[in-house]
């Protein structure tokens, strides 16, 4: 991008998600087309062949996250993108690279479901994201933007840390986030000290050891070994990686969280009730995966009462209740995903006011 | 005195785990000569699939990626197009290439990948027991076809090499066996010419090899060998399908 | 003189080496090696011409050939 720091640019969370990856140095793309994130795939089809890359189309999401496997395999920084039913088809894929301890982006711009279900914003596929996804047990680094700009921030942040753990990194968001337009200032990609990939399979040559990447393993106690060493990696990200938002928490009685496109409305709605004189902050988590729960923790230490607004029925809830304070209570207000669904901002102040005054 | 025949530098000099008479070992030793041939040993990244070949990064002296079952060539797709002066190669059987993965090879093939795939055809699911695979001949008893292959509610064996000739992104296709002196050296040769394709740049090559599996078969090695020959050639014709660079 | 040498570990007592050999000088023996297989033996050394074809068909590369 040739945009400096004072540039604002006007794009569609897709396109500045595309815009990333390219900043961050990724110039291999595989995926396949699905509604709402067919943006990422047409940018970098046009984009990635100027910049002596590849963008694959691939037979399917099976193909594209096994082109993504096969790329990252050989050290180079890569990225897929789709949505649920395709973000389903990745799993197999997804649980391969993490036995592998690969890196890659996968950018998960959800849909409705269960099965086909609709293009319409939804937040019903955090445990997918969260829980692993696929087989095994495992986890992935999954976080959350709540804007165009963050849509660009976290990529980028995507690539960095899947390289320093050796994670997938998944981006989630919606289609509310992924096709809407805003100010973007596509700032440079920050410095970042990433480890050398010197288990990166490029052919051994003369001289060298063989470099083998894969996730059969079969010795005595090598499996069992594998999962406490990544158990301790999910660790050390929870210790150093999570990110989240905090408003107006610090005299806040009600604390209302939510993520992603949610996040936004509920903010609108927090606005609305401090107007109103109640004392309502927001905490908004960047990072599900890890789960800022120090946040929550310290937070239900002073304010005993917190509202967790998802599309869904409640997923990210499980989260909540189970980072905050014994004593603290935890309600839910969800609007399952379906057209028509979003709720309003005034919808949501009318829930905040019902459990202020409680 | 001279040696006239010894273990190819690209194969590890370890004992494998195929069962006696298993064709395996002795496809693995033509890759391997094919790589000391053009000296790539060096430069080659592996791709292993899922059943007896798996462990091909325990036999193989090169880098190897393990693919999930039947991703293969996608996985070597990522890998050769992220690094395009490497010689990559996947590795497959008949259940993993003509069953779960007949999206990934065909599609890889049909973008004309400059990858060099060796599918083993064994009739079989080895690995996992002696299953019904795609290539199992009709009236073969398996462990989930006690009957015999039925052929109207299982329909037919898929001929690979003749399928994946079809297609315009394809640059060689040939089917080849190692039962007897006359066609290991023919295997030799293709298997050479199955690499020169990626060497020389030529496209996609694609090399499928007639298999015993003594074990899963319930046959000793030697009836095992000649079933090869006996049953299996005359429905999966040996030759070359394709080959549009002449190599 | 061309002559064989079989890595007796390496064997697995398959026998296809019996089939190649022109000769008929490669045949399986009682013998069982530490891994249990019935192992070949080579026979007759002044016959053999290094053709190399029993090495080609074992598929266990247990076979060298000088000539």
């Amino acid at each position: 991008m040739e945009a400096g720091l004072s540039t604002k640019l006007f794009v569609k969370g897709n396109e500045a998600v595309a815009m990333a990856s390219v900043e961050a140095g990724c110039r291999y793309y595989f995926g396949y087309p699905i509604t709402p994130q067919s943006d990422i795939p047409e940018y970098l089809s046009r984009e990635l062949p100027r910049l002596g890359g590849e963008f694959i189309q691939a037979e399917s999401e099976i193909g594209a996250i096994n082109m993504l496997l096969g790329a990252s395999a050989t050290g180079v920084r890569c990225m897929t993108s789709s949505s649920g039913p395709g973000i389903s088809l990745k799993q197999e894929g997804i649980s391969y690279m993490a036995g592998s301890e690969l890196p890659g982006v996968i950018v998960d711009i959800m849909r409705q479901g269960p099965g086909l279900g609709g293009i319409d914003a939804s937040q019903a596929d955090y445990w997918q994201a969260t829980r692993g996804g696929g087989h095994g047990g495992y986890r992935i680094i999954v976080l959350a933007p709540a804007s165009v700009q963050e849509m660009y921030d976290l990529t980028m942040l995507a690539f960095d840390l899947s390289d320093i753990y050796r994670i997938p990194a998944m981006v989630l968001a919606d289609s509310v986030i992924g096709q809407m337009k805003e100010s973007l200032v596509a700032n440079p990609r920050p410095v970042a000290t990433l480890p050398a990939k010197d288990w990166a399979v490029r052919g051994r040559g003369e001289g060298q050891l063989q470099q083998v990447v894969k996730s059969l393993k079969l010795g005595d106690g090598e499996m069992e070994a594998h999962h406490w060493k990544m158990h301790a990696r999910y660790q050390e990200l929870a210790d150093a990686e999570c990110r989240w938002e905090e408003l107006q928490t610090d005299d806040a009685t009600l604390i209302v969280t939510a993520f992603g496109s949610v996040a936004r409305i509920a903010r609108t709605a927090v606005a609305m009730a401090r107007a109103e004189g109640m004392q309502v902050g927001l905490l908004r988590p960047i990072t599900l995966f890890p789960f800022p729960s120090k946040a929550y923790a310290d937070l239900s230490t002073r304010c005993k009462r917190f509202l967790d607004i998802e599309l869904s029925t409640g997923q990210m809830v499980d989260d909540v209740r189970l980072s905050v304070a014994r004593d603290t209570e935890v309600d839910f207000y969800g609007r399952p995903p379906g057209a028509g669904s979003l709720p309003t901002p005034e919808e949501l102040f009318e829930q905040i006011a019902k459990n202020y005054r409680r | 005195m001279k040696q006239v025949f010894s273990r190819p530098e690209s194969l590890k000099d370890i004992q494998t785990h195929f069962c006696p008479g298993c064709h395996h070992g002795s496809v693995h030793r033509l890759a391997a000569e094919a790589m000391d041939e053009f000296g790539v040993r060096g430069e080659t990244i592996g791709v292993a699939s899922v059943g007896c070949s798996v462990f091909l990064y325990g036999y193989f002296d090169v880098d190897v990626i393990e693919a999930p079952h039947g991703r293969a060539p996608a996985v070597a797709t990522g890998a050769k197009r992220a690094r395009p002066d490497r010689i990559v190669f996947s590795y497959q059987g008949d259940g993993d290439l003509a069953a779960i993965g007949t999206a990934e090879i065909i599609h890889a093939a049909n973008r004309g990948e400059d990858i060099t795939v060796i599918f083993v055809n064994n009739t079989t699911y080895g690995m996992t027991g002696g299953q019904m695979a795609p290539t199992t001949m009709v009236g073969q008893k398996t462990s989930t076809s006690p009957y015999g292959r039925d052929h109207s509610k299982d329909g037919y064996p898929i001929r690979m090499a003749e399928l994946l000739a079809q297609l315009e992104g394809v640059g060689f296709s040939a089917r080849v066996a190692v039962n007897s002196p006359k066609n290991v050296m023919q295997a030799k040769k293709l298997m050479k010419t199955a690499f020169r394709y990626q060497v020389e740049k030529k496209g996609f090559a694609f090399i499928e090899v007639l298999a015993a599996c003594p074990t899963n078969w319930g046959m000793n090695p030697l009836a095992a060998n000649q079933r090869v020959g006996d049953e299996m050639v005359p429905y999966f014709p040996l030759g070359v399908y394709r080959n549009t660079a002449n190599l | 003189m061309p002559h064989i040498v079989i890595d007796e570990a390496r064997c697995k007592g398959c026998g296809l080496c019996t089939i190649a050999c022109p000769k008929k000088l490669v045949a399986l023996s009682d013998s069982p090696n530490s891994m249990g297989f019935t192992v070949a033996v080579f026979s007759d050394a002044s016959q053999c011409t290094g053709c190399t074809l029993c090495a080609e068909m074992c598929p266990d590369v247990a076979i060298t050939v000088f000539k």
